[in-house]
């Protein structure tokens, strides 16, 4: 079951929103309602599902709804239709004293503004929303020191919020929503006030504490580049509706209309995609049994080396024919999820195609310079 | 030709009902007056008796310490001199007198008028009941104050805290109102994201964010109790106002500016100390001796 479940989802903004959502509710057109009641739709008709332990990058310009989108993943905004299932409970059925137990310990918020409190110090920030969840103050201070000391922040505890720099206020707040131990993180724009260094570093923080304890974090961005580094998936939005939700790979190799593709239009293909997506099946595979008998075998016409593989097609080395086995260790691999511009370097160097392989070193496929000038010539 | 009448003596309509309501209130709150009565009197005489307890050298050391640590060497020299002004003026007691009242007055004006600007920042039906009064008694002369409260009180100490009460209480709630009020949205979202309930909201985000313009309220309306005491002599209220007023009635140009000199000493003291109360402060205690000691070596 997914951890964060979107169905139907409308948001409306305008002079009576609330006749508009009955409306809507009762089963009404949505465009004759928005007409009727002078309404705009922030979000409409949203169908997300977030699994437990992806980055979720919600993609869109300003105004496209993204932030209202996740204001009603914990009700801070309440939706003018559809539902929303955290965990498998419904947020609208929820009564007030329920949602706040929600908030206070399923998911929490990291804002753009940094949203510290002033005349708190960092520690103090950080620890807020333990104290807001009555946990007693030793206790609260102890994981607040521990959640700073996560983020690099550990020298500067009894500053307060205007004695830090930007990127440091953001390290608070994001401390503050760590520090509750959440499954789920909101970030809103949580890095776009930052400058571009700095922002790059609370990027790597991000995929750094995601590799120590994966959680769902479900992320607001304007910045492509920013989402297609963080994200497990990508939603894009534009004018309140998603216009695909896919890999940042999908997106840009598989554009579901004219509109995703303007998006992608200026992204460097090379750091979207993958080797293991472009590999092709090795010309030459034989098993590791048989290496001996190519000792004898004139040269191969083709590439001129077979890629040699044990009984559970592990990548076990190179026999060049007519010549001698070259063990795995001594030849350049590639594993996969490497980018294509991290593989020019490897592949230039090398003359025969580079194996591609899988983290627990199955051979995927073989990459040669030809086929990555190929690929990128395409994307 | 007609002639205008020389005075207007007795009042129109509306000042008829008010006559009524105010003779209602005389024949059926009797009790409740005098309850009013004896909390405010023992308040007063209590501050009054506070205040005078030290001698007067000590008071004045107090205010100048505390004038160099929380504002400035250059405030606490004011205040040391001008505290001793006002003694070899004679004003002492008087001076004491007033702001006995002063205290008095202010601290019931923000026990009732921080809660009600707390619920008018909360609840838009209240802010529209309650802006409405804070208008007319803000714009309302402040003397017409003085004759309801002489007909409930008498003369004296408590009809002269009634009325300063009732003039200086609007500044801190529509201050308090406002500072609730204009939080940031980002601070908010924050709080309820986090899991606040409605009084956690209140007390850890909105008051903590509010605080300076709670506390530019809070020093508006003692100063405005200060400047009420003074009229409020016309009413027995007593102090530094009396001093004044006996200036006026015998035309004796010196004593009325001796008495307003004291005054102003008093403002300016309160002013800066209470503004100063909203902020940490800047400087440490150590630090602000070496500029006290700078004040007489350049």
């Amino acid at each position: 079951m997914p951890q964060i479940e979107i169905s139907g989802l409308w948001k409306l903004f305008g002079r009576q929103p609330k006749l508009a959502s009955d409306a809507l509710k009762a089963g009404a057109d949505p465009e004759q309602v928005q007409e009727r009641y002078g309404c705009r739709a922030a979000v409409r008709e949203v169908d997300l599902s977030i699994e437990a332990g992806e980055i979720f990058v919600v993609m869109g310009l300003s105004g496209s709804g993204k932030s209202t989108l996740l204001r009603m993943l914990n009700g801070l905004i309440s939706p003018s239709a559809g539902k929303v299932i955290v965990e498998g409970q419904q947020l609208s059925a929820l009564r007030p004293a329920q949602l706040r137990q929600l908030r206070r310990n399923t998911m929490a918020m990291v804002f753009q503004s940094f949203a510290l409190l002033p005349g708190r110090s960092a520690l103090e920030n950080a620890a807020f929303g333990l104290e807001v969840g009555g946990v007693p103050r030793a206790q609260r201070l102890e994981r607040a020191r521990s959640a700073l000391e996560r983020v690099g922040l550990g020298g500067d505890l009894n500053k307060r919020p205007e004695e830090l720099s930007g990127g440091m206020q953001q390290r608070v707040g994001l401390a503050r929503a760590l520090a509750l131990n959440p499954p789920i993180l909101l970030m809103d724009e949580a890095f776009s006030a930052l400058d571009p260094l700095i922002r790059r570093e609370m990027q790597d923080l991000l995929l750094d504490l995601q590799r120590d304890q994966r959680r769902t974090v479900v992320f607001i961005s304007h910045d492509l580049d920013e989402a297609i580094r963080l994200g497990d998936r990508i939603a894009l939005m534009q004018d309140g509706s998603v216009l695909q939700c896919g890999s940042s790979r999908e997106l840009l190799c598989h554009p579901a209309n004219e509109r995703v593709r303007h998006f992608f239009r200026d992204v460097d293909a090379s750091s979207v995609l993958s080797v293991d997506a472009i590999a092709v099946t090795a010309p030459w595979m034989v098993q590791q049994r048989d290496v001996d008998k190519l000792r004898d075998q004139p040269p191969h016409a083709g590439t001129g080396v077979a890629y040699v593989l044990d009984e559970t097609q592990r990548f076990c080395g190179l026999m060049p024919a007519g010549g001698s086995f070259i063990p795995a260790e001594k030849v350049e691999q590639l594993t996969a999820g490497t980018s294509l511009k991290e593989a020019m370097e490897p592949i230039a160097r090398t003359a025969h195609p580079v194996p591609v392989v899988s983290a627990d070193g199955q051979l995927l496929g073989v990459l040669s310079s030809r086929q990555l000038l190929q690929a990128m010539v395409m994307a | 030709m007609s002639t205008m009448p020389l005075a207007i003596t007795a009042a129109g309509p509306v000042g008829d009902a008010v006559d009524q309501l105010v003779s209602w209130l005389l024949t059926h709150g009797p009790a409740l007056f005098s309850l009013i009565q004896g909390l405010v009197q023992g308040l007063a005489s209590f501050f009054e008796a506070l205040l005078a307890a030290p001698p007067a050298w000590m008071l004045a050391l107090l205010v100048t310490v505390l004038g160099l640590w929380r504002v400035s060497a250059g405030f606490a020299l004011f205040s040391l001199l001008g505290l001793n002004l006002v003694l070899f003026m004679g004003l002492w007691e008087p001076m004491i007198a007033t702001l006995a009242l002063v205290v008095t007055a202010s601290l019931l004006a923000l026990l009732i008028g921080l809660p009600i600007g707390v619920l008018a920042a909360r609840q838009r039906t209240i802010w529209s009941l309650v802006r409405p009064v804070l208008d007319l008694m803000q714009t309302m002369p402040a003397f017409v104050y003085l004759i309801p409260a002489v007909m409930f009180f008498s003369t004296g100490q408590v009809p002269s805290v009634i009325a300063t009460l009732i003039f200086s209480m609007p500044p801190v709630v529509r201050l308090t109102v406002l500072g609730i009020r204009e939080v940031p949205a980002d601070r908010l979202e924050a709080g309820l994201s986090f899991g606040c309930s409605p009084s956690q909201l209140l007390w850890k985000v909105q008051l903590p964010s509010a605080l300076p313009t709670l506390m530019a309220g809070v020093n508006q309306t003692i100063m405005l109790s200060l400047s009420m005491v003074v009229i409020a002599s016309m009413i027995g209220g007593g102090g530094l106002g009396d001093v004044v007023l006996r200036g006026i009635q015998q035309l004796n140009v010196g004593l009325g500016f001796e008495g307003g000199l004291a005054v102003v000493i008093l403002a300016v003291i309160l002013d800066r100390l209470t503004q100063s109360l909203a902020t940490p402060p800047v400087k440490g205690l150590t630090e602000r001796w070496r500029d006290w000691r700078r004040l007489w070596s350049d």
